[in-house]
C-alpha cells in the first residue's frame, strides 16, 4: 500500500517531527513496506479471534490506596532543561 | 465571519421566543470530570492532596520517566463502581485501559491513560427535576482515567515566553461521566450538574468542589431548527468553574450559534474557552492541537475483570441516595416536598436533621429552625455544618421547649443565639438567663386581676365594644412579668375575665 507525502506530513506532525523533502520520500517508502508487512495478517480469517493486547493472561493487578514517598522537588527537576520556582519551565503554550 | 454580538432573544427555557422567523432548539451533552477522593494517585503511591508546593508529589511513574510502570489503585476502581451502581449503570465485566496520545507540557508521558473501547461503566441515568417533573438523563459511560498536570500561564511570576508546569496533579484519579446529548436547555444542564455533584458528595467519592477543580465540566452544544431530527454542528465549551458559569456559557453559545444560522452562516466545529469576567466564549488559541488521539490498549496495565462478589459488596455499602432520602423525609417526617428537598441537599444536613428528629415529635418545626436559623448562622459565620457548635440533640430540645410552651418564641431565638456562642444545653441557658415562661395558672391569674383593677376605664370601654384594647391588656400583663408570661394562657385568662366579645 503506497503512503503519500501528505500522510507522512500528518504522522510527522502528530509525532512533532520535521523532515526534509528527501527524507519524506524515503520515509514514505519505508512506511509503505511496514504496512505491507503487517497486512500479511489479513490473509488469515480472524473474525472470531479477539485482539491480543497482552501475551500473559493476567488480570486485576492492583495496589492498596497508600501514600508512598516519591521524589523530592530537586530530584524531579534535576534533568529539566529549564525550571523556575519549583516548576518546569516550558515554551509558552497559550498565545 | 464570526458573529460576536448575538441578536435573537432566548426565553428562560433557552428556546427562542415567538416572533422569530425560525425557532431553534439546543442539544447539550456534558462531560464531567470528577476527582476521586483517594489518598494516593491512580497508578502510583504519590499523595493526591491539594495545594502542595509544585512538583513535590511526584515519582518516576507520574513523571513518565523511562522504565516506570503503573499499578492500578483498588480504591479508585471501587469509587468508580460505586458511582456506576448509584446511577444504575452496567459494570463492564471486563474493562481495559487505553492510551490517549497527544503532546502537551502538562502530560509528561505524551499520553494519558484512560479507557476507550471498554470503559468500566456503561449506561445509567441521572434524574433531574424540571418544573416539578422528573426527567432521567441517560449516561453514555463512566470511565476511569488519570488527571494531567497543572499549567500556570497567568500569574505574575510567569515570564512572557514561558508556561510553568506542576506535575503534582499528574495521575490523580478521575472518573469522566459522559451524558447522552439529551439536555435541552442551559437550565437543565445546570440541574444535571448540581445533581451529579450532590451524588458524588453523597457517595463520598469526591469533594465535588468546582472552584478547586475537583469537578470540571465540558459542554458540547449544537442547535437545530425546532423539531428537526438532524443534529447541528456542535462546539465544545471549556473553562467553566461553577454551575452558574456552565449555564451562562451555554446561554451565550446557543445565542451565538442561532445568530450565525439566522444570518445564513455555518457553525464551525471548534473548542471555545469561556471567559467568566467578560461573559463571552472565544475559540481556544492553543498552538496546534491534533484531534487524532490514536487510542490503543495500554500494554503496561492488565485488563480489569471485576468480580461480581465485589460489585455486590459495594452495592450493599451504598448510602441512601438523595432522591430516595427526600421521598422518605416526606413520608416519615410529614415534611413538605420543599423542606425535604432542601434538607437532603447535602448528606451532612440530612444527617443533622435526622439525628435531631429522634429527639422531638415537632419535625416540621425542627425543619423550620434548621432551614432558617441554622443555615442563616452557617452563612453569616461562613462555617460548614461540621463546625456548627450546636449538637442536633440540643436543637431538638430547644424546639421542644418552645413548642411545649416552656419558653416563648422570642426567648427561643435568644437561647439559640446563646447556644451558638457557648454550645451549652438549652435548659441550662433558660435557667441561667431566667427565660422560662410563666405558665403557672394561679400566678398568672393574680397578675391578670391586678392589671384589670389598675385600668377600670379601659375595661369598661372594652366591654362596650372597643375590641382593640385586648392587646393593650396582654401588653400590660407582659410588662408586669417582664415578657415571661405564657401568651396562650394570658389570652385565655383575659378572655375569661373580660367575657368573650363577639363581632
Amino acid at each position: 500500500m503506497p503512503i503519500s507525502i501528505e500522510e507522512v506530513d500528518r504522522i510527522a506532525q502528530l509525532a512533532k517531527l520535521s523532515f526534509t523533502e528527501e527524507e519524506k520520500w524515503e520515509l514514505a517508502e519505508q512506511l509503505a513496506k511496514i504496512v505491507e508487512y503487517v497486512e500479511k495478517i489479513n490473509e488469515l480469517d480472524l473474525e472470531h479471534v479477539p485482539p491480543t493486547t497482552h501475551v500473559i493472561e493476567l488480570t486485576n493487578v492492583m495496589r492498596e490506596d497508600e501514600v508512598r514517598p516519591g521524589l523530592s522537588q530537586e530530584e524531579a527537576l534535576m534533568n529539566a532543561p529549564a525550571k523556575k520556582l519549583g516548576f518546569f519551565s516550558v515554551p509558552k503554550v497559550i498565545g | 465571519m464570526r458573529a460576536t454580538s448575538p441578536q435573537p432573544q432566548l426565553g428562560a427555557s433557552g428556546k427562542p421566543e415567538r416572533g422569530e422567523a425560525m425557532k431553534y432548539e439546543a442539544v447539550i451533552g456534558l462531560e464531567v470530570h470528577v476527582q476521586l477522593l483517594t489518598e494516593s494517585k491512580i497508578f502510583c503511591g504519590c499523595s493526591t492532596s491539594f495545594g502542595a508546593a509544585p512538583n513535590t508529589h511526584v515519582c518516576p511513574v507520574c513523571l513518565g520517566l523511562p522504565g516506570a510502570l503503573p499499578v492500578l489503585n483498588r480504591q479508585a476502581v471501587e469509587f468508580a463502581i460505586r458511582m456506576g451502581l448509584a446511577v444504575g449503570g452496567r459494570i463492564n465485566p471486563r474493562a481495559v485501559f487505553a492510551r490517549k496520545n497527544y503532546f502537551y507540557p502538562d502530560l509528561p508521558k505524551g499520553y494519558q491513560i484512560s479507557q476507550y473501547e471498554e470503559p468500566l461503566v456503561v449506561g445509567g441515568r441521572v434524574e433531574i427535576e424540571v418544573d416539578g417533573r422528573l426527567r432521567a438523563i441517560r449516561l453514555a459511560r463512566i470511565h476511569l482515567e488519570e488527571d494531567a498536570g497543572r499549567s500556570v500561564h497567568a500569574e505574575e511570576y510567569v515570564g512572557a515566553n514561558e508556561t510553568l508546569v506542576d506535575a503534582n496533579r499528574c495521575g490523580v484519579p478521575l472518573i469522566e461521566v459522559v451524558s447522552e446529548p439529551e439536555l435541552a436547555t442551559p437550565r437543565e444542564a445546570a440541574l444535571y450538574l448540581a445533581r451529579l455533584r450532590q451524588l458524588v458528595q453523597y457517595l463520598g467519592i469526591s469533594s465535588g468542589n468546582m472552584e478547586e477543580g475537583s469537578l470540571r465540566c465540558d459542554a458540547n452544544v449544537s442547535v437545530r431548527p425546532a423539531g428537526s431530527k438532524k443534529l447541528g454542528v456542535k462546539t465544545e465549551l471549556k473553562n467553566m468553574n461553577s454551575i452558574r458559569s456552565v449555564e451562562r456559557a451555554l446561554e451565550f453559545e446557543i445565542r451565538r450559534q442561532v445568530a450565525i444560522l439566522q444570518q445564513g452562516g455555518r457553525v464551525e466545529q471548534e473548542t471555545l474557552l469561556w471567559d467568566e469576567k467578560r461573559g463571552v466564549a472565544e475559540p481556544m488559541r492553543t498552538k496546534e492541537m491534533a484531534h487524532d488521539y490514536r487510542y490503543f490498549p495500554e500494554p503496561d496495565l492488565v485488563p480489569l475483570v471485576v468480580d461480581p462478589a465485589w460489585i455486590e459488596e459495594i452495592r450493599a455499602s451504598l448510602p441512601e441516595l438523595p432522591l430516595a432520602k427526600k421521598r422518605r423525609f416526606v413520608q416519615q417526617y410529614g415534611l413538605p416536598e420543599y423542606d425535604a428537598e432542601l434538607l437532603t441537599e447535602t448528606r451532612q444536613l440530612a444527617d443533622y436533621f435526622e439525628t435531631a428528629a429522634a429527639f422531638t415529635p415537632h419535625t416540621k418545626k425542627l425543619s423550620n429552625w434548621i432551614l432558617g436559623e441554622v443555615l442563616r448562622t452557617l452563612n453569616e459565620r461562613k462555617i460548614s455544618l461540621e463546625r456548627f457548635p450546636v449538637p442536633p440533640q440540643y436543637l431538638a430540645e430547644l424546639v421542644n421547649l418552645v413548642e411545649d410552651g416552656e419558653i416563648s418564641a422570642s426567648a427561643g431565638k435568644k437561647v439559640f443565639d446563646e447556644m451558638v456562642e457557648s454550645g451549652k444545653r438549652p435548659e441550662a441557658i433558660v435557667r441561667e438567663k431566667g427565660l422560662a415562661q410563666i405558665s403557672d395558672l394561679s400566678q398568672l391569674e393574680e397578675v391578670v386581676e391586678r392589671v384589670l383593677r389598675a385600668y377600670p376605664g379601659e375595661v369598661e370601654r372594652y366591654r362596650q365594644g372597643k375590641d382593640k384594647l385586648f392587646t393593650f391588656f396582654v401588653g400590660q400583663v407582659m410588662r408586669e412579668t417582664s415578657g415571661k408570661a405564657n401568651p396562650r394562657i394570658v389570652n385565655q385568662l383575659l378572655k375569661e375575665r373580660l367575657g368573650v366579645r363577639r363581632g
